[in-house]
């Protein structure tokens, strides 16, 4: 975890490897597969499967943003599908702009809800949406945005531990309830749909899902070599110091705030990029994105995989949600069991997720290990949250 | 919300139409007996009655306002029989009959007539219907019930009737009773007021008798002086419109308070006891809606049990299902903290995590055993209608929320600084070393804490049921709320949780009429958030080492 | 020490009004009315080790606290050199002017090895960008071998701090305290539950560091105070109540009835 390594071991560790290289082989091959094959070839994947594995990618991603800030930070966002929705919306806002007059009411610049609400002119936010190179920045810059003015505020004034969950929770739910409103001028309930093409090319065509599904899975590589970068640096030392003893590492003369605000920016960017991916994917955004138990869903992603180990988190959110898909199909009752236990049972039985169990197996001594008590008392619980 | 206070309003309303009809006809026979000072014959009764079987309107509204002023004993049931198109007359004999509750009755003498021969309908037009509403009205200004004859006057008022302007002033004449006295003066002011033979002086003194009642109605008649009327009537109009609009307006920031209070109680029963899991003993329970949830879903099932064998109590129920909702959420919350919770002490964020599991599988539980829909939990009695206070219409359902959240949280201050329980748990909370070797058994402490505020939850939900849908969903919607009333007043102060919800749904009320009940929602938790930045202990934190440490 | 971003401006910077190295004067501060330091003053020369004894409740922590910025005071002047106001620094400007502090209990990163601990508090730049591409240098190797060397910790520095003994998680903190070569150091009872021996090294380990570092001591065990043989404060319901060498203070009749009790 030092410095003392050369940049590209630090990022070659054994459990990221493996992860960026299957990442690539799939952003190569599995569109071959898709497009090269004829169905009934037994190679072929269906395109539907394409996009069910495209969209858990992006899931994915999100699960590595958080892991960054929780897993290494200590900071237990539940806002942090804000910032996917954010990063979704601005993608909407494009796609929306591209639909141009195709729309039912045919109106050449209004997306079809505006005219449908009576608008007249476009609202300030949405120009420059249908330059696609704009929509991309505003998908990072936005929740980049937010997490800063968030966090400036947040971390300076040391709000930490479940207080900080607990706001991070409320930010998220009021943002819920603002784009709710039509008067926001983003669709409202129904949010952004019905989007015909990207960047020129059909949303439906195969090849753009298969290219989709490839560049969700560059964009995870990306994303875990970029956090695995910053988590092997000497910064990467800070944040593990932080999640351990804040106070402690103030006293060392380290502006904690500026550490956690720039990783918290960072992971804001690296969701909000997930959610610019997942858009086009799966063709619509709605308020509901906001919702705060998407956030506390990807959280338990994270657990599930092992938090602190980055590869772990991507690997959780494929697995609970492949689990998801499963069981939605087969017993729809079952799920929300299902997802109560696996909460319950991973932070009483798995507290290191899966990679974590599996290192600890190893005998592996240097695996990160936010899991640990130091006294068991109620009471205590309020010092562990300083 | 909106929703059910426009029901409860619909339900006052028809509530006490259904009151003044139930005493117009109970109060009827006994009416003119005593008051007989202008009592007709018998003779001029039958010719009055005899208008009824022209068949022609005119002659029925003439005959209509002729028998009101009659003082026949039977006015009254004859004239509510005729609204309801229950009068008749033999088609022979052109006796005239009502029919009531399977019986006819002769209208001349209030017998009952044993067999009828065959009998024409009297025909009714709205007209008709119009002049027996009046005519109801004058004769129920001498009913013996008081709240009757103010019901009258105010009737009278409002179809601004100035043919009853003399019954009036004669029954005002022999008023006893001071707010009934008051009523019809006010009914009389007003009809002055409109009355286009009215002179100046009695106008202004009609103006200065409405200004002083100042309410919306009196406003109304205010506007409607008529053109006719001296400037001076006209100048003074103006300035009681403008005294009754200042008073309004008070009025309208009073109920404000109010709606803002008995939201606060609201947030304030929902924040109680997570006020004690999460303020007192520091634990994160994402599932204390659920908590909440269950404590209305035992409101249902004993309302339903009840239902099913003791119809008669219905009304009772919610008294029944407290100690129920008490008893099941506070065991739920013992078997949380025995089988999760303790397992995570010193640990919030796996806390926050596990109960939050916990409260998916106590959601989906209820959605299987209850199904999705919503459930209907009645409101009792004593919790519907409004109560009249200052011109002011307070719900009684928002009353009672109010006091009930009052006295949960005193009963449970008690329960916390002066019962041996409340000491022990104190004690653990403070220092659970020391606790544990002056022989307190820790861990059941910890234990029967948890129940306490779950317990307390469940009870929250029995109020809750009453102004909110029951539904698998019904905690999820109180959460966020919950942990900011107590983050916001201050973890660990049962009067900052206090506090921080009184003024979190005055604050929310006061945005609202500004902005839209969404956007005061969304102004009030960022302000919130902003002010947990600002301030991340609270409105009420403790400071000092005893916290750091 | 430090970028100039961070580097706090002096308040002053003409009149420097002691030479002292630390100067409080009439320091306050209360907690809900109960108070924790009561018009405390106290002077501390450049080079000097200070031991601070009192009974529980005297203040010491809370003295530490105003002083590393933990706490604010609500009245009275906290100087480091005369000239910067620690009053008004937060707790990472007062590290990076040079002040450390090693805490009561020892804390340490348990979760990252014993060579990344001595890394974590080693002089240097503390910004974002530095960190992120911060490549360690051949001097700052030779330093973290130096402190690692004189902590005894050298055979344990890819262990987890979590894992090393009571005694040897002590000096690691002090091997921090090294490492980050603080012109002040405040330390907050070393030896408690420390054996015999682990004392005596202990205590020749502060003498070594006050050769050229200021050194604060705040200790209950009196034994160690002795072997420290410095001059002691003796701090009684927030504020100090005698002066001296120990010898001196546990002559006077105040303090052993502070001590003793009446």
């Amino acid at each position: 975890m030092t410095s003392r390594k050369p940049i590209l071991f630090r990022l070659m560790a054994p459990h990221i490897a493996p992860a960026i290289l299957a990442l690539v082989a799939a952003a190569a091959l599995v569109p071959i597969a898709n497009l090269a094959f004829p169905p009934d070839h037994a190679l072929h994947v269906p395109t539907g499967t394409v996009v069910l594995v495209g969209k858990w990618l992006t899931y994915a991603l999100l699960a590595v943003a958080l892991d960054l800030v929780w897993g290494y930070c200590g900071i237990l966002s539940l806002g942090h599908g804000a910032f996917f929705a954010l990063g979704g919306y601005a993608m909407g806002m494009h796609l929306m702009r591209e639909i141009g007059p195709r729309g039912v009411y045919g109106h050449p610049v209004l997306p079809d809800f505006m005219v449908f609400l009576d608008w007249e002119a476009l609202p300030v936010a949405w120009w420059g949406f249908d330059v696609f190179a704009y929509a991309a920045f505003m998908a990072l810059f936005v929740p980049g945005a937010l997490a800063f003015v968030f966090g400036w505020l947040a971390f300076r004034s040391r709000v930490t531990g479940v207080y900080l969950s607990i706001i991070t929770q409320a930010g998220t739910y009021a943002l819920m309830l603002a784009f709710f409103r039509n008067e926001l001028g983003f669709g409202g309930n129904n949010g952004l749909t019905d989007f015909k093409d990207v960047l020129g090319f059909s949303l439906q065509a195969d090849t753009t899902r298969a290219a989709l599904f490839a560049l969700s899975a560059l964009a995870l590589a990306g994303g875990l070599l970029l956090a695995q970068a910053i988590v092997t640096s000497k910064f990467g030392l800070v944040l593990v110091a932080i999640r351990d003893a804040e106070a402690r590492t103030r006293f060392l003369g380290w502006r904690v705030e500026r550490f956690k605000l720039f990783v918290f920016v960072v992971s804001a960017m690296m969701a909000g990029l997930a959610g610019a991916l997942y858009v086009p994917q799966v063709g619509i955004i709605n308020p509901s994105e906001f919702s705060p138990a998407n956030s506390i869903e990807a959280v338990i992603w994270v657990a599930v995989g092992g938090r602190g180990t980055l590869s772990g988190a991507a690997l959780g959110a494929i697995l609970v949600n492949w689990l998801e898909s499963f069981l939605t199909g087969a017993y729809p009752e079952a799920w929300l069991f299902v997802l109560g236990f696996l909460f319950v049972v991973v932070t009483l039985f798995l507290p290191k997720g899966i990679l974590g169990a599996l290192r600890s197996l190893r005998g592996r001594r240097r695996a990160a290990d936010p899991g640990k008590a130091p006294e068991k008392s109620p009471a205590g619980a309020t010092q562990a949250a300083e | 919300m909106a929703h059910l206070a426009r029901t409860s309003i619909r339900l006052t309303r028809s509530v006490l139409v259904a009151l003044t009809l139930a005493l117009v006809l109970l109060a009827a026979p006994l009416v003119s007996t005593p008051v007989s000072a202008q009592q007709a014959s018998t003779q001029d009764v039958e010719t009055i009655l005899a208008g009824f079987t022209r068949g022609q309107f005119p002659a029925t509204l003439a005959a209509v306002d002729a028998l009101a002023a009659s003082g026949h004993p039977h006015a009254a049931p004859i004239l509510q029989a005729l609204s309801d198109r229950r009068l008749v007359f033999e088609t022979a004999s052109r006796r005239v009959l009502w029919q009531e509750g399977g019986q006819t009755f002769d209208a001349l003498t209030g017998e009952p007539v044993a067999a009828p021969g065959p009998t024409t309908d009297v025909r009714v037009s709205n007209a008709v219907r119009r002049a027996v509403q009046t005519a109801m009205a004058s004769l129920t200004l001498r009913a013996p019930n008081p709240a009757t004859r103010i019901e009258a006057a105010v009737s009278i008022l409002r179809a601004r009737d100035l043919s009853q302007r003399a019954a009036l002033a004669e029954a005002r004449a022999e008023e006893t009773d001071p707010n009934v006295q008051r009523a019809f003066d006010d009914t009389l002011a007003g009809l002055a007021l409109v009355d286009p033979d009215a002179p100046e002086a009695e106008r202004l003194a009609a103006v200065e008798r409405l200004t002083a009642r100042a309410d919306a109605g009196a406003r109304a008649l205010l506007l409607s002086v008529p053109a006719d009327a001296t400037d001076a009537v006209k100048a003074a109009a103006a300035e009681g419109i403008a005294a009754i609009d200042r008073r309004l307006e008070i009025q309208g920031h009073v109920q404000n308070l109010f709606f803002g209070l008995s939201l606060g109680s609201v947030l304030l029963l929902a924040a109680i006891g997570l006020a004690i899991t999460f303020g007192v003993m520091g634990v994160i329970n994402m599932a204390h809606g659920e908590m909440v949830m269950i404590g209305a879903y035992a409101t249902f099932v004993v309302q339903e049990l009840m239902r099913a064998f003791a119809p008669g109590l219905l009304d009772l129920s919610l008294l029944v299902a407290l100690p129920l909702a008490f008893a099941t959420a506070g065991l739920v919350g013992i078997a949380l903290e025995r089988l999760v919770i303790r397992h995570l002490y010193g640990r919030p964020l796996e806390t926050l995590l596990a109960t939050w599991g916990v409260s998916l599988i106590l959601q989906q539980a209820v959605r299987t055993l209850f199904g999705p829909t919503n459930r209907e939990v009645m409101n009792p009695s004593f919790m519907s209608g409004s109560l009249e206070l200052f011109g002011i219409a307070l719900t009684w359902s928002r009353v009672w929320i109010i006091v009930f959240a009052l006295a949960v949280f005193l009963a449970l201050l008690v329960a916390m600084k002066a019962t041996s329980f409340g000491l022990r748990m104190r004690a653990v909370v403070q220092n659970r070393r020391m606790a544990a070797s002056m022989g307190i058994r820790t861990p059941w402490v910890d234990a029967l804490t948890f129940g306490l505020g779950s317990g307390i939850a469940g009870v929250a939900g029995v109020a809750l049921s009453q102004i909110d849908n029951v539904s698998p969903n019904l905690g999820q919607s109180y959460i966020i709320d919950s942990f900011l009333v107590v983050v916001f007043g201050g973890v660990g102060s049962l009067w900052g949780a206090l506090v921080a919800a009184l003024s979190l749904g005055v604050a929310n009320k006061l945005v609202e009429p500004l902005a839209g009940a969404v956007l005061a929602k969304i102004v009030i938790l960022v302000a919130v958030i902003l002010f947990i930045q600002k301030r991340p202990r609270g409105l009420f934190a403790l400071k000092g080492r005893a916290v750091e440490s | 020490m430090t970028s100039a971003a961070t580097a706090p401006a002096p308040v002053a910077p003409a009149a420097r009004t002691t030479d002292a190295l630390l100067y409080l004067d009439a320091v306050s501060v209360s907690f809900d009315g109960f108070k924790a330091l009561n018009s405390l003053s106290l002077v501390l020369e450049p080079g000097e080790m200070r031991a601070i004894i009192g009974p529980n409740g005297a203040g010491k922590t809370t003295m530490m606290d105003v002083i590393t910025g933990k706490t604010r005071p609500d009245t009275g002047t906290v100087l480091l050199d005369g000239v910067h106001d620690l009053t008004r620094l937060d707790e990472a400007a007062i590290a990076e002017l040079g002040i450390g502090r090693k805490f009561q209990k020892p804390t340490v990163f348990e979760m990252v090895s014993v060579e990344e601990n001595i890394v974590l508090a080693l002089a240097g730049p503390r910004g974002v960008r530095a960190s992120l591409f911060h490549r360690r240098t051949p001097q700052e190797a030779r330093r973290i071998e130096e402190v690692l060397e004189i902590v005894r910790l050298g055979d344990r520095r890819d262990a987890l701090a979590g894992a090393l003994s009571h005694g040897q998680k002590q000096w690691l903190e002090i091997g921090m305290l090294l490492a980050q070569d603080p012109t002040l150091l405040l330390v907050d009872e070393p030896v408690a539950g420390m054996t015999d021996a682990e004392t005596e090294l202990t205590a020749d380990l502060l003498r070594r560091i006050n050769v050229d570092h200021t050194v604060v001591v705040v200790e209950h065990d009196m034994s160690f105070v002795r072997a420290l043989g410095v001059k002691v404060s003796v701090l009684h319901e927030g504020s100090v109540l005698a002066e001296g060498s120990l010898d001196q203070v546990s002559a006077e009749k105040r303090v052993i009835e502070v001590y003793l009790g009446r």
